[in-house]
């Protein structure tokens, strides 16, 4: 799950996190109220998006006055922000971080991620600061540094040595680096972050560090244990047929082609959007209604599939294991007639009370096209768009 | 023969009063599993369908003996169950739940590190040596007997898909295992094939892949190295966008790798015959096996 900026300095400020003096606004008045409030200018006006590269797409703007502040979080505001990340049509700005500036003396990067190649917690961190960290990984390797944690263990304070004298910190501000990188740590695991990056991770002139930005994501599987951070998803965020599809517990994404699908298991659906897209179509979505799939889901799925208007066709892949073929049938017979279908509709099934279900599917009535196997599915699906 | 598990095979159910736990339970004894007892903390004294259950795994192995689990327990409470498993001398732990916290499942492993046992999964359907035993919860009919391939896959469905089209053409399995599809597991690919290699009645070896991590890449460069048997592969996800999650939590792209392109280039520089269309898998498998 990813959160907003503004929400991540939120939780650093609670972990003891320096981050820079500021506030959220909806309005430009309120950003004028905030920036008001704060300790003179330069003020960063920073729109509140969860895609990156939002400086590039012209949404983080530095004011060096109120009227500027007042431009700036009115063109903010509202606007669809396209950067590499976004969709085409980008994400509209719903609010703005209103900070104060700082006099930067190094721009560094740190973060911390769950590895899954290592199954450690890897710290990695760079004194080329704000810059994207896998160009600096793959251009310079020798400028990154990289320290395996074992969870077990936890960070020891030789970690904390390696990444500080790695990042030629000295005095002061080694210091402060180094209660900071243990709060992080800490915020890290105590919540059950899969990525905390912080980029750039800033030293004032003054000595501070300070984290300028802030980057968040938490595993989905743990948020069971994180009530507390629930209510910072942003469904605005997230494609509208996603949040519909999850409501009703179906693993649902939005792709672009034209061929809708729904299949058990997540494997089998990706390998049915391979087959739609070497039968010459575009699968439409990637849709698992997992193993317990009953007609109601099944009804669901069909639902949200239509919704999408590109949708040409449909192929519905079923292994039936636990759940049995009949059943399956039963219920897709119980959907087409509910939701009414005009596209046509593919089935492939196969598995337990196979020959019961074909039977259900032939005496319908209805516009199934049955096919026997995945090649006798692909070919009537290119027939669909042929 | 097959490798991990086998007629010896005595189970022991960890969650075996919760409703999959259960259903699961019954059916492998179905298959003619040797289910000899379950754990559910509290039930001790109950039993399941006639199989004693018991408080905690200790007292479980010691009543019956079990030298294999297989973990039914939600998520909050999986990590814990495995790492009970280990504890209590359990050599073969199977974790079929899935959503598991990735931060638990790295702990568990860096864990068990110190023990001499095997985990398969979590967020697997388990594993089966067809007429010999099934810990898992795939469809046992679809399996058949005797050889000659072994079958490892990240996935559920897809793996029954794959065991399906192998037994229409013919061609029986020596054990197929699921090794989860979460981007940490207890046994690996590597660990798979390799078991395989050394196994003398497996003569090939099916390999299915997904999309996510690089541990198709890593088994690529080990059948280069170390496998006289030929493999075949495949790799799904071809059309699936990069930093989104398919429905498995290891199944995404991300901006350091990941892909299945170049999962299958791996594959192809390593010797594996690659099966780019599923729907001919048994087919080719037919030629290139057997």
């Amino acid at each position: 799950m990813k959160i907003h900026e503004y929400q991540a300095k939120e939780l650093f400020r609670q972990s003891s996190i320096p981050v820079p003096q500021g506030g959220i606004a909806d309005t430009a008045e309120k950003a004028v109220s905030i920036a008001d409030d704060l300790a003179g200018f330069p003020v960063v006006v920073k729109a509140q998006i969860h895609a990156g590269g939002r400086g590039k797409g012209g949404g983080v703007k530095l004011a060096q006055s109120l009227e500027e502040v007042k431009t700036f979080a009115g063109d903010i505001l509202g606007m669809n922000l396209v950067t590499a990340q976004t969709s085409p049509e980008g994400q509209r700005v719903k609010l703005v971080l209103v900070e104060q500036g700082l006099d930067i003396a190094k721009e560094l990067y740190l973060s911390i991620v769950l590895d899954r190649e290592s199954e450690k917690i890897v710290i990695m961190a760079s004194e080329a600061g704000g810059m994207d960290i896998e160009e600096v990984a793959e251009k310079t390797p020798e400028k990154l540094i990289k320290v395996f944690v074992n969870p077990l263990l936890g960070l020891q304070a030789f970690h904390i040595r390696e990444v500080a004298f790695g990042l030629n910190l000295s005095g002061n501000a080694l210091n402060k680096f180094v209660l900071l990188l243990k709060n992080v740590y800490g915020l890290f695991v105590k919540c059950d972050c899969t990525l905390l990056e912080i980029n750039p991770l800033i030293v004032t002139t003054d000595d501070h560090v300070i984290a300028l930005d802030a980057k968040v994501n938490f595993d989905p599987n743990a948020l069971f244990r994180h009530q507390g951070i629930l209510p910072y998803r942003d469904i605005d965020e997230e494609d509208p047929l996603e949040v519909e599809a999850s409501a009703h517990n179906l693993n649902y994404i939005t792709l672009d082609g034209n061929i809708g699908n729904m299949v058990n298991g997540a494997g089998l659906a990706m390998a049915t959007m391979d087959i739609i897209k070497l039968a010459g179509a575009e699968p439409a979505n990637f849709l698992d209604v997992g193993g317990g799939a009953n007609a109601e889901m099944v009804e669901n799925g069909f639902r949200i599939i239509l919704k999408d208007k590109n949708v040409k066709g449909v192929l519905i892949n079923i292994f039936g294991g636990i759940l049995r073929c009949d059943i399956l049938a039963k219920g897709v017979v119980e959907a087409v007639g509910k939701v009414g279908i005009k596209v046509p509709v593919v089935i492939r099934m196969e598995g337990t009370n196979v020959e019961e279900g074909r039977k259900i599917l032939a005496e319908s009535g209805l516009n199934l096209v049955t096919a026997t196997d995945l090649k006798d599915a692909a070919e009537k699906v290119a027939a669909i768009v042929g | 023969m097959s490798i991990f598990a086998d007629k010896n095979s005595k189970v022991l159910v960890q969650g075996i009063t919760g409703k999959e736990g259960r259903f699961h339970t019954s059916q492998c004894v179905a298959y003619g599993t040797n289910v000899v007892a379950g754990v559910t903390p509290t039930k001790g004294g109950q039993d399941i369908d006639g199989i004693p259950v018991y408080n905690t795994v200790k007292e479980a192995k010691k009543a019956t003996g079990v030298n294999c689990s297989m973990i039914f327990v939600p998520p909050p409470f999986a990590a814990d169950a495995i790492v009970e498993a280990a504890e209590a001398g359990i050599g073969l732990i199977i974790a079929i739940t899935e959503g598991v916290p990735l931060l638990d499942m790295m702990r568990v492993k860096n864990y068990l590190a110190n023990f001499e046992c095997r985990l398969i999964g979590p967020n697997c359907p388990g594993i089966i040596t067809p007429g010999e035993c099934k810990i898992g919860i795939m469809p046992g009919k679809i399996h058949k007997p005797g050889g000659p391939i072994g079958v490892v896959s990240r996935s559920g469905t897809l793996t029954y898909e794959v065991v399906h089209q192998l037994t229409n053409q013919g061609i029986g399995q020596t054990t197929c295992i699921g090794i989860g599809g979460d981007p940490v597991t207890g046994t690996s690919f590597i660990d798979c094939l390799d078991a395989f290699e050394k196994d003398p009645e497996t003569k090939g070896v099916v390999m299915v892949g997904e999309i996510g991590g690089n541990a198709e890449e890593t088994a690529a460069e080990f059948i280069h190295d170390n496998m006289t048997k030929p493999v075949v592969g495949f790799i799904a996800g071809i059309t699936a966008p990069p930093g989104r999650r398919m429905g498995h939590a290891g199944a995404i792209i991300s901006g350091s790798g990941g892909a299945a392109q170049t999962k299958i280039d791996a594959f192809k520089e390593s010797g594996v015959h690659v099966c780019e269309n599923l729907g001919v898998l048994g087919e080719l498998c037919a030629e290139v096996l057997c």
